[in-house]
């Protein structure tokens, strides 16, 4: 156990898993040094520039070169910086990452983790700050994973790491300076945790709109899920919530028009007809102006708003 | 000019790969709606892409690799597959979509694959085999392998941006890889020349710094000594090299594309430059035409393998996606 931030966590985890694995490999820009948000610092000097790779700015051949070598034997983490430069290599993501093991009829799988941090990051407008985590949640073949603890940092990621098929990794940009106790165990993909119990309603979230939902004062007793994966996200976890419950409030930072809160309460409203409601951002660009900003951005105020 | 023995195995493999896409093409009759042609029941379904007339590129290219090389293909890439070393029958049975084709039904012809000869993949994007390939070689070198990469792409692939982020990446790891551009001169339905500026591909690789030459791709034994040459220094550590190889195309984009927007004077050039024709020259008339036949004879077993193969069950369709999630995911 030992107190660490949410970037810090993570570095420990690729550390841990380069340890264990000779194949585990890192690949992007400036990982040499560290990465922009520290969160492969010191990888380098450890591991050697044969593993920690630094490579051009060349999105598509980061993730393209991943799945070749993946499918030669390695088990690469790529790192796209943010989701939204992610989107050049949204092809090599979606055609061959995510097909390269169901159309080649399993002769080979890509054991592959993509690091693409979303969310808001104070002041960086509308090309760094989006939240694009139901795009990847849409497509079969793609696992989506989003910490949001320290604690989380490191095992989702040990776990991202060995699952064997490609994990598109989403860490929040607001998250990296966040402290806390770390323990160095894996996590299981695909459950989610409830954070705080409750008995009026059933708020589920994942990344930095959890650090809201906890922050936000009511008077209500409710109770929060923390989903952490997205796909496959935990229906037997949130459906028990529910019936206790009887009623489903969803928020993220993402835009609320065909995000990822939708798929949840379509399928809590189909399999136990309750109440849903989503709190999540406007259907606006990110503005650089910190009055704009704040329209797309989902507060502990704006829960407890929609809680009285 | 090579030995007869070896002059026979390049004849034998493009005669193999000619008499697989005649009967694949004669096979995808009706595949596709599209280029005018309506919709029939046919066995292979969906886009054909032949390599009919562009043999001498994969037979010269892989005559020159072991088994445990990787090669990397494009959306035409029944050739490249073939002359690796995938069997024929499995090869048919992948393009009429049976569960003995070596993608179990789930690829066909776009995304054919083979990988216990080494062949990755086949690809429905044009230029996304190549960062793949990039990759690839670069597992080989941080696990101190022998193997090396044959990345075939077309003409098409060096307007798209991989083409520069993968020979860019080649060349500063200095990554055991061959490129071959297997310049077919079309991209799709309209000429790569009008579409390209500069000097084109060899130009274009030269200038990041990836050596190489431009071949006959219609002389398999001058693809074959080239590429021979390359893939010594590309087995030496010296990095990634390139085969600028000039070919022709002479079906359609597809195989349903009749191409009738070429000019015939081109296409009636084309076809007296028939690479196997031209290998044949070096060649005891009648142990080419035995060739030939044996491989029509081949083929025409493929056929019938593949005709009576097992369909996949519909399960399948569920199988190969992902292990975290799928079983409660239908």
């Amino acid at each position: 156990m030992a107190l660490m931030s949410y970037a810090q966590a993570a570095c420990a985890a690729v550390g841990d898993a380069m340890k264990a694995d000779a194949n585990v490999v890192v690949v992007g820009e400036d990982v040499g040094r560290g990465g922009v948000f520290q969160q492969y610092r010191g990888l380098q000097h450890e591991f050697g520039a044969a593993r920690v790779i630094d490579t051009p700015i060349s999105e598509a051949t980061i993730v393209g070169a991943g799945v070749g070598m993946a499918l030669a034997g390695l088990k690469p983490v790529v790192e796209m910086r943010v989701v939204d430069f992610a989107l050049c290599a949204t092809d090599e993501v979606v055609n061959q990452a995510a097909k390269a093991r169901y159309m080649f009829g399993g002769q080979g799988r890509v054991p592959m983790v993509i690091r693409m941090p979303i969310g808001l990051w104070s002041g960086s407008a509308a090309q760094h700050s989006q939240s694009l985590e139901a795009w990847f949640a849409h497509i079969p073949g793609l696992v989506v994973v989003t910490p949001a603890t320290p604690q989380d940092n490191y095992s989702l990621l040990r776990a991202a790491i060995d699952c064997g098929d490609p994990v598109i990794y989403m860490e929040h940009k607001e998250l990296w300076g966040l402290q806390g106790e770390v323990e160095a165990r894996p996590a299981e993909l695909g459950r989610a945790r409830v954070v705080r119990e409750g008995k009026d309603l059933t708020l589920v979230t994942w990344s930095r709109t959890l650090h809201a939902a906890l922050e936000a004062k009511t008077s209500k007793s409710v109770e929060i899920i923390d989903l952490r994966t997205l796909w496959p996200w935990d229906r037997e976890t949130v459906f028990a919530s529910v019936k206790k419950t009887g009623r489903l409030l969803v928020v993220h930072e993402a835009v609320q028009a065909a995000g990822f809160g939708a798929e949840i309460a379509a399928t809590v409203a189909e399999e136990l007809s309750v109440p849903v409601k989503r709190l999540a951002a406007p259907r606006i660009p990110v503005g650089y102006s910190r009055p704009l900003e704040d329209e797309a951005r989902v507060t502990a105020e704006r829960i407890a708003a929609l809680l009285r | 000019m090579a030995s007869a023995e070896r002059a026979i195995a390049l004849f034998r493999t493009m005669a193999r790969i000619r008499a697989f896409e005649n009967a694949a093409e004669e096979a995808s009759r009706g595949s596709v709606a599209a280029f005018g042609a309506s919709l029939a029941q046919s066995n292979i379904r969906g886009p054909l892409h032949l390599s009919t007339g562009q043999e001498a590129v994969a037979a010269g290219v892989c005559i020159n690799l072991e088994n445990d090389d990787y090669v990397t293909s494009t959306h035409r890439g029944h050739g490249h597959t073939l002359a690796k070393g995938a069997s024929m029958d499995a090869m048919m049975a992948e393009l009429f979509g049976r569960a003995s084709g070596p993608n179990r039904g789930k690829g066909g012809s776009m995304h054919l694959a083979d990988f216990s000869v080494g062949m990755l993949g086949a690809n429905g994007v044009v230029a996304d085999g190549m960062p793949i390939a990039v990759g690839a070689a670069h597992a080989i070198k941080i696990r101190e392998e022998k193997r090396v990469v044959a990345c075939f792409f077309g003409d098409g692939a060096i307007n798209r941006g991989p083409f520069l982020e993968a020979l860019n990446w080649a060349a500063i790891h200095a990554l055991p890889v061959l490129f071959v551009c297997e310049d077919n001169r079309w991209s799709a339905t309209t000429a790569t020349d009008a579409m390209t500026a500069g000097e084109g591909a060899l130009a274009r690789a030269r200038a990041i710094g990836v050596a190489g030459v431009r071949v006959d791709g219609n002389d398999v034994f001058a693809v074959d000594a080239e590429a021979r040459r390359l893939l010594s220094d590309v087995r030496n550590g010296r990095g990634p090299r390139f085969l600028h190889a000039v070919t022709y195309r002479f079906k359609g984009h597809v195989s349903v594309d009749a191409a009738a927007y070429r000019d015939s004077a081109e296409v009636s050039n084309a076809l007296a430059n028939d690479p196997l024709v031209i290998a044949e020259e070096a060649l005891d008339g009648a142990a080419a035409a035995r060739i030939r036949k044996e491989a029509e004879a081949e083929v025409r077993r493929a056929v019938d393998v593949a005709a009576s193969a097992p369909w996949p069950e519909k399960g399948e369709a569920y199988l190969d996606i992902q292990d975290t999630g799928t079983a409660q995911w239908r």
